[in-house]
């Protein structure tokens, strides 16, 4: 296949390029209704600097996947290792963006902004001065004395993904980040997080229920089944990069992507699950 | 873009004329309880029973021009005062060190709330036998009353505490420590401050209390004694006194609350 994005970055040896890996992961959560399966058998290697969206039905094991690599739930059965070795207890080695609003509301923008640091006893003159950069570089400018009540919640989203790039995680794990936000708001969110991520070599875990976001972002999509999930299609995207958010959806292969996509997840969800 | 600054509108003159409103109703409510009061003692009511304000107005006068009822409530205050501190101190890191562990807080649970459900008065003239009839007995009594309530109050705010938000710090590299003083303990902040306002009147309980039983100063033994002498103008006369402190003091803690919880 043609990919004229795999000029910008080289894969090392297989074993020392890989950011995370599930070998034959499952996960079984017991409820008071009885257990459910929500991965068997499940493997996964995500490279280092990739771009990887995980999409699929919802009830699907999607946040449980990115719940692994933080190291916030256990496997039943398997390994997740990240870089290299097996998580244990909390991942700190990653970067975390929910879903669910985390902003401490006591705290300003910029003490919210300042924590990471300050648990990495970073002296305070050098803690304002990053992170008035860093609030710079996400549009969050003169709002540093802002508590987040008082902002949108694009700004709050905007506030989350300063947090969690300020301590520079080589690794960045993205719940439907730009999930309940109004369509424009999205396309502008995920402009900036291209722009923030280019250069920065990353490697980025990005859940989405939006095929267009993942196709648009993405170096590869993956689709996970009903539970217990797997992977259903793994997708390899061929559009260039850089990319220009609002033009790649006009890019050729860009179609293909979807109808393949959108016919994996389609199918997934007519499936009886076992 | 809707990515703006979501400023709320300032309305606060009307705030303002509302607020004084409110003021004047309080103001007439008051005047017309007092004034009812001392039109019906006397044709309606014996005042041997119920007294009026202007008797009670003319003890107060006495005892402030004698010095009495400044001494008595000092007592009361400082005993109350010292029984609050502790009584809150020792709630808050009881709490603390009980919300930590989910399995430490589901053993001690059950004795918690049974030692709770006893009336603390009746602990009185236990702390009197054992402490004399000094200030100490009822320092104690003061500070077991305000050291359930919030100890309570706080374990449930402790509780309540946004497992995502920690977990949020934790992946960030956080230790025990900076969670707790990052997010469990601004979190159950309102829950504290919530269980110090219930418990600065039971802390006054708790003081006057003991005083009934077993005193020779204080605004539990002022009563007391009034009541002795079937002085019916000075046993309210104290309680008023005693009403005028702790809704200062209330006033005061919310303020402070206020202050605290500006990012709300």
């Amino acid at each position: 296949m043609e990919n004229p994005g795999s000029t910008r970055r080289d894969f090392g040896p297989a074993r020392a390029a890989l950011d995370i890996e599930f070998r034959k992961v499952g996960k079984v959560f017991a409820s008071r209704k009885g257990q459910f399966e929500v991965l068997r058998d499940f493997d996964l290697e995500v490279r280092k600097g990739e771009f990887l969206a995980i999409v699929g039905p919802s009830g699907s094991g999607k946040s449980t996947v990115l719940n692994l690599m933080a190291g916030l739930d256990t496997p039943t059965s398997g390994t997740v290792a990240c870089h290299g070795h097996p998580i244990t207890g909390v991942n700190s080695e990653i970067g975390y963006l929910t879903q669910h609003d985390s902003l401490m509301p006591w705290l300003t923008v910029e003490d919210n902004v300042a924590v990471p640091l300050e648990i990495r006893g970073i002296p305070k003159a050098e803690r304002r001065e990053r992170v008035r950069r860093m609030l710079a570089d996400v549009g969050l400018g003169g709002f540093e004395h802002h508590h987040p009540n008082q902002l949108s919640g694009g700004m709050r989203k905007r506030a989350m993904l300063a947090r969690t790039l300020i301590y520079d995680p080589p690794t960045l794990l993205m719940d439907e980040p730009f999930g309940p936000l109004d369509a424009q708001l999205k396309v502008v969110l995920q402009a900036d997080l291209m722009r923030l991520w280019n250069a920065t070599g990353k490697t980025v875990v990005f859940v989405t229920h939006d095929i267009v976001e993942a196709i648009t972002l993405a170096d590869r999509v993956i689709v996970l089944s009903h539970r217990p999930s797997r992977i259903k299609l793994d997708e390899a995207i061929a559009i260039g990069r850089p990319r220009e958010v609002h033009e790649a959806r006009f890019a050729p292969g860009f179609e293909d992507h979807y109808r393949r996509l959108w016919s994996a997840i389609e199918i997934g969800g007519a499936e009886k699950t076992p | 873009m809707s990515d703006g600054p979501t400023t709320p509108p300032s309305a606060f003159a009307g705030k303002l004329r509302r607020l004084d409103a409110v003021w004047f109703y309080r103001a007439l409510f008051l005047v017309a309880f007092l004034g009812t009061w001392q039109l019906a003692s006397g044709p309606l009511l014996d005042p041997f029973w119920v007294s009026s304000p202007s008797a009670i107005g003319a003890t107060l006068v006495k005892w402030t021009r004698s010095g009495a009822l400044q001494y008595h409530l000092l007592v009361t205050f400082k005993e109350t005062a010292t029984g609050f501190v502790f009584g809150a101190a020792f709630g808050i890191l009881a709490a603390f060190v009980i919300g930590s562990s989910d399995i430490l807080r589901r053993t001690v649970d059950p004795f918690l709330t049974a030692v709770y459900g006893v009336p603390k008065v009746a602990l009185a003239p236990l702390f009197i036998m054992w402490f004399g009839i000094g200030l100490a007995p009822k320092i104690v009594l003061a500070a077991v009353s305000v050291f359930f309530l919030v100890l309570f109050s706080t374990i449930g705010g402790i509780a309540q505490a946004d497992r995502k938000m920690v977990d949020a710090l934790r992946i960030m590299g956080a230790g025990r420590f900076t969670v707790h003083r990052r997010v469990t303990f601004p979190s159950a902040l309102p829950w504290v401050f919530s269980g110090l306002k219930l418990g600065l009147p039971y802390g006054f309980v708790g003081a006057v209390a003991a005083e009934m039983m077993a005193s020779n100063a204080g605004i539990g033994f002022l009563t007391q004694n009034a009541a002795g002498q079937l002085d019916t103008a000075g046993v309210f006369a104290a309680l008023f006194a005693l009403m005028v402190v702790t809704a200062a003091l209330n006033e005061g803690l919310g303020r402070l609350e206020h202050r605290i919880f500006r990012w709300r």
